[in-house]
């Protein structure tokens, strides 16, 4: 009886945190322009969709800044980290907490900051500001993602493998990366996240033309979106559960062979 | 070796000081400089504290309260029944509810337009039921509607990540001793549970108390709050001097309630922790 109170519980909320997705869905097939009237069902917005050029170049810049921010805030964080790591006393406790500044300050903060940087140094604002400003609040998290798996690490396995004779590239390819490369999975899949998601901090520090999805539907959400946004949304989320699906099952399956060791 | 490796560290420190540390301390310049001329000034930071903005203030707190006292009123249980689900099921039911948060935070508020809206999907429903329309969309519901929508997983999520982590044994142990469920729940796993529940309430109170966009889409923008209010100084009334100001002052507000809120938190490490 309680195991099942406790179930409706948890289907009750995921009923609540997929109800929108799943209008959106529903209404990305009405053949109808408005939300409102249910006109039949209809591929006519996914047609529209890829004729959109407002929304085609939107999802383009979302994409493009959130593959090369990750990326690069993949690279220049575990690196970082890898040296942080090594760091002790007075710059070690400087670099952690000047790593959190992004973390705890709110969007809306850093986003403007930035933005004055800009201005400031007379930089013109475009895709380069906002690719630099989604490096710069994605770094600290994979940072973030990948210290705990280096201090796990066994410090003497390095040393052993120098003392064998390999050279430093070699002991970090062979003997670090495997050993930290769940955190920096982690930390890429977090700064994906987040550049994919973000919307204040582009806001501010974008211009002359560059839109990502999330300024575009702010805009357009006051005046009512064209239902083209609909159709994109739906082939969002099944992109990303199809994906979420394939690392999960990457994931058990691994699970699994781990276990039969 | 090492010096080498320490090397490492040095492109990200000149990265923070120049997109970091610079814009930080440009804007507490800005603040302190007065919109006209060239002078240096508090006068920014004593025009926020006024009868009006002290307002503004108020109402960004008192929301972003309510808003993290519902997403842990329900976040809890939750994240709770979650952990005591079979390990497969369990996995199920977390990577379900975080899905949601991949589909882009402006697209899922702006579906809560069409659902609350005057000829949204929950009028129509009463409408057939011949009640209504009733106003849900453009009042404050709608905002804590929303902002739950959008922060619940943040508060789910820590929560969750503590309790799996919970021994089983200390549960057996308080059974054995005779606890009943409920008071070995509230000894133990509760008190247990609060390193988690403290990052939840810190995640959803940070942009609570920071959103413009919530308030904006779902309330129509009619009642100011300090996210709204730093945007309007920036692009609207182009004072860039008192909006730096308001900027600071949120970030302090901000830093205080996470110090105050990380003394209740009695796990151990503090490695590494900013406080």
């Amino acid at each position: 009886m309680v195991k099942r109170l406790e179930k409706a519980y948890i289907y009750a909320l995921l009923f609540f945190l997929y109800a929108p997705i799943g209008v959106l869905i529903v209404y990305s097939f009405n053949q109808n322009k408005t939300n409102r009237v249910w006109g039949g069902f209809s591929l006519r917005w996914y047609i529209a969709l890829f004729n959109n050029r407002d929304i085609m170049s939107a999802l383009y810049y979302t994409l493009l800044c959130a593959v090369l921010a990750t990326i690069i805030s993949t690279i220049i964080g575990t690196f970082t980290a890898i040296a942080v790591d090594s760091l002790d006393g007075l710059m070690r406790v400087v670099y952690v907490n000047l790593n959190y500044i992004p973390v705890i300050n709110t969007d809306i903060v850093t986003g403007i900051s930035m933005m004055l940087a800009f201005a400031f140094a007379k930089i013109k604002f475009g895709f380069a500001t906002m690719l630099i400003a989604h490096i710069s609040f994605c770094i600290p998290y994979v940072i973030l993602s990948v210290l705990p798996k280096l201090k796990q690490m066994d410090p003497n396995m390095v040393e052993a493998a120098l003392d064998l004779g390999a050279t430093p590239w070699q002991a970090f390819y062979k003997i670090v990366l495997p050993d930290i490369s769940v955190g920096i999975t982690t930390g890429a899949l977090l700064a994906f996240t987040l550049s994919i998601d973000d919307f204040v901090i582009s806001f501010f520090n974008t211009g002359s033309g560059v839109t990502n999805l999330s300024i575009y539907v702010y805009s357009a959400a006051k005046k009512g979106i064209s239902p083209e946004i609909n159709a994109l949304s739906t082939i969002m989320i099944l992109v990303v559960t199809a994906l979420l699906a394939i690392i999960n099952k990457r994931a058990l399956s691994n699970n699994s062979k781990r276990g039969e060791k | 070796m090492s010096k080498k490796v320490k090397a490492l560290a040095l492109p990200y420190g000149l990265w923070m000081i120049a997109f970091t540390l610079a814009p930080m301390a440009l804007m507490a310049i800005y603040a302190m400089r007065s919109s006209q001329g060239q002078a240096w000034t508090f006068k920014n930071f004593a025009n926020f504290f006024s009868p009006l903005y002290m307002k503004v203030l108020w109402e960004s707190v008192y929301i972003a309260i309510i808003t993290t006292a519902i997403s842990l009123a329900i976040g809890y249980p939750a994240a709770y029944f979650i952990s005591v689900l079979p390990r497969k099921q369990r996995d199920i039911f977390l990577v379900l509810s975080i899905l949601p948060m991949w589909m882009n935070f402006l697209l899922r508020t702006y579906s809560w337009m069409n659902i609350l809206g005057r000829n949204g999907l929950i009028n129509k429903m009463l409408s057939a039921i011949g009640i209504g329309p009733v106003s849900i969309l453009y009042t404050r519901g709608a905002v804590y509607l929303g902002m739950l929508y959008n922060f619940l997983p943040f508060m789910i999520y820590p929560i969750y990540a503590v309790l799996i982590k919970i021994s089983p044994s200390y549960l057996e142990a308080a059974k054995d001793l005779g606890a009943s469920s409920w008071s070995a729940f509230w000894k133990i796993t509760m008190p247990l549970s609060m390193p988690g529940v403290i990052t939840g309430i810190s995640m959803v109170f940070m942009p609570a108390v920071s959103t413009f966009v919530i308030p904006e889409l779902l309330e129509g923008g009619h009642t100011m709050y300090i996210g709204n209010l730093i945007q309007h100084q920036f692009l609207q009334k182009g004072d860039w001097n008192f909006g730096s100001a308001i900027s600071m002052i949120l970030m302090a507000f901000v830093l205080l309630s996470m110090m105050v809120l990380n003394k209740f938190d009695t796990s151990g490490s503090k490695e590494d922790a900013l406080w």
